[in-house]
């Protein structure tokens, strides 16, 4: 049972990560449906931006290791990438918006193959360390919780639990509450109602591309702080299983995103603990085969129909 | 206040408007009419941005607005209430409203209009909460125009508003449209293929065939022209 609690504790610190990267994948779906396959690829920009700011912020402003460091740099690092997502819309996708889709997936892949082999070429292709933000631990939990107590949860792990229920919250907030929000999702539903409601498409799906770029963004801080090792192909698995997840959780739902990359994290860790790291990435992939099969709409998603 | 000079539309090689002109006075309501494929939908489309023209001009209270964006043109007033009604079918009614009055953004406007919409479809104050989705066609019909009179138009841009919609309820929206007219002196472009109730309703129309404009004048002129009446009125 411990262990069990343990694999589970692990497994939603993982799936916190991937639920942060599968919102991206949702949210640009949502808008303008396809699969923005370099989106990935924005978490390890994520991940460089804390590699090459980090340093900086500690220096400059003295602080040592701690959740104020990690704090200053994750507003800096999911701008950077919300600019970054933001420039990719604006100079690969918006100039193919009446292309059919498949031109815009390709094209997709292409920018995809551009960051990976670009990051090489500029930050190095060897794997880099992360500079450290907090310096992680086990946190020493109560001994009146009798064998709970035995349960090992770290620093790292509370960190990213907490900044990623933080960014969902505030998601929530943002498309459920405000007026751009609203504008977000009737765009979805029908972007030439939306026009005829004033709405600027090429302002909401900008914007849109720059959220979910964020949150790609803290995802990679979040995941480097969790696992020092960063490389320029970081963002290839962690976004394909961000994409898994998207897809489970049923693609376009925000909530199913979130429930996707959390149940993805789990499975994966329930794999490593009881059957073999080995069979980690064929069962996540096995997931999407069989939800492909027998509910492509995913978990939370349905199918609207296809407007005449 | 609403001219269009000379349209030209095209579908890649499938020209849907061919050189058509015509145009709306302040407080008039004025009918384009014609048959399934006449063009009339892409004139609408075209005017309200949507689609761009091969050639002529779209003039709104003066001004050029051939070129404008979409966005731009719904900021002039001109509202254009689309066919099959286009409701946000997954947001509720009072969010569908509150995407009418989108580019109002302004809390005290925004409930007075909201009260207007309700005095002339209550029904839409009972269904609030409601997804669009969920309403039924006559329903969704009256979210689509309280939607557009949400955002304050100075002009009304109607596709096929009887389009189907239970008999009852044409009558219903049709004297609804004319007394949005008459309240707020609004001046309202009425496409329709259901020629009877549209030269009722109207001062003046405009009959598309396959796109031209084949007759225009007065809509009493019309409704007893014995060419139309053979052809759109069944004899
Ligand atoms: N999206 C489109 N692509 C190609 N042809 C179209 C499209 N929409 C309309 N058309 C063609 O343009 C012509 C005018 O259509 P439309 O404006 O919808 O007519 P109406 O609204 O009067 O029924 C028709 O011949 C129609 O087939
Ligand atoms: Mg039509």
């Amino acid at each position: 049972m411990i262990e069990f609690l343990q694999q589970l504790i692990n497994g939603l610190a993982q799936g916190g990560i991937y639920a942060l990267i599968a919102l991206g994948y949702t949210m640009v779906y949502g808008v303008l449906r396809f699969i923005n396959f370099a989106h990935g690829d924005i978490f390890m920009l994520g991940a460089f931006a804390g590699f090459y700011v980090g340093p900086a912020v500690l220096r400059i402003t003295g602080l040592s290791p701690s959740f104020a460091a990690v704090l200053l740099v994750l507003p800096i690092a999911m701008l950077a990438c919300a600019l970054a997502g933001m420039a990719i819309e604006r100079l690969c996708y918006r100039p193919l918006r009446d292309r059919p889709r498949l031109t815009v997936l390709i094209t997709a892949i292409g920018v995809s193959l551009l960051l990976e082999n670009g990051g090489q070429f500029v930050f190095g292709a060897s794997p880099r360390s992360f500079p450290e933000l907090i310096t992680d631990r086990a946190l020493a939990l109560p001994a009146s919780l009798g064998s709970l107590a035995t349960l090992t949860i770290t620093l790292s792990q509370v960190l990213v639990l907490g900044v990623a229920l933080l960014l969902l919250g505030g998601l929530r907030q943002i498309v459920g509450k405000t007026r751009t929000g609203l504008a977000m999702r009737a765009l979805s539903l029908n972007p030439t109602a939306a026009q005829l409601m004033g709405v600027d498409l090429d302002r909401i799906i900008a914007l849109t591309f720059g959220l979910g770029s964020a949150l790609a963004g803290a995802a990679g801080i979040l995941a480097s702080i969790q696992q020092p090792s960063i490389d320029p192909l970081m963002g290839i698995a962690a976004g394909l299983k961000a994409f898994v997840a998207a897809v489970l959780g049923g693609i376009g739902s925000l909530t199913g995103a979130v429930v996707g990359g959390l149940l993805i994290g789990v499975l994966e860790a329930l794999v490593v603990g009881y059957l073999s790291p080995t069979y980690r990435d064929p069962i996540v992939f096995g997931v999407l085969i069989l939800i492909l099969l027998f509910r492509p709409a995913g978990l939370l998603g349905r199918f609207q129909p296809e407007k005449v | 206040m609403l001219t269009v000079t000379d349209l030209h539309v095209s579908y890649g090689v499938i020209k849907a408007l061919c050189g058509v002109s015509f145009t709306v006075d302040a407080g008039q309501i004025v009918t384009l009419i014609g048959g399934n494929g006449a063009g009339k939908t892409t004139a609408l489309r075209t005017i309200s941005g949507l689609l761009r023209p091969v050639s002529g001009k779209i003039e709104f209270l003066g001004q050029d607005i051939t070129r404008q964006p979409a966005h731009g043109i719904v900021a002039l007033g001109l509202n254009h209430v689309p066919e099959g009604r286009m409701v946000f079918a997954n947001l509720t009614v009072s969010e569908n409203l509150a995407m009418g009055a989108y580019l109002l953004n302004d809390t005290a406007k925004t409930d007075a209009n909201r009260e207007y919409v309700f005095g002339i479809f209550p029904r839409l104050k009972e269904r609030l909460r409601q997804t669009a989705g969920t309403l039924s066609g006559g329903e969704q019909q009256m979210l689509a125009i309280g939607r557009a009179l949400m955002g304050e138009p100075k002009f009304l841009m109607l596709d096929e508003p009887s389009l189907g919609i239970a008999p009852r309820l044409v009558t219903t929206i049709f004297e609804k449209i004319v007394e949005i007219s008459r309240d707020r002196g609004l001046p309202i472009l009425l496409v329709e293929q259901n020629a009877r109730l549209a030269l009722e309703i109207s001062s003046t129309a405009y009959v598309l065939e396959s796109g031209h404009v084949a007759m225009h004048g007065p809509s009493s002129d019309l409704r007893r022209d014995p060419r139309l009446r053979a052809t759109y009125l069944g004899g």
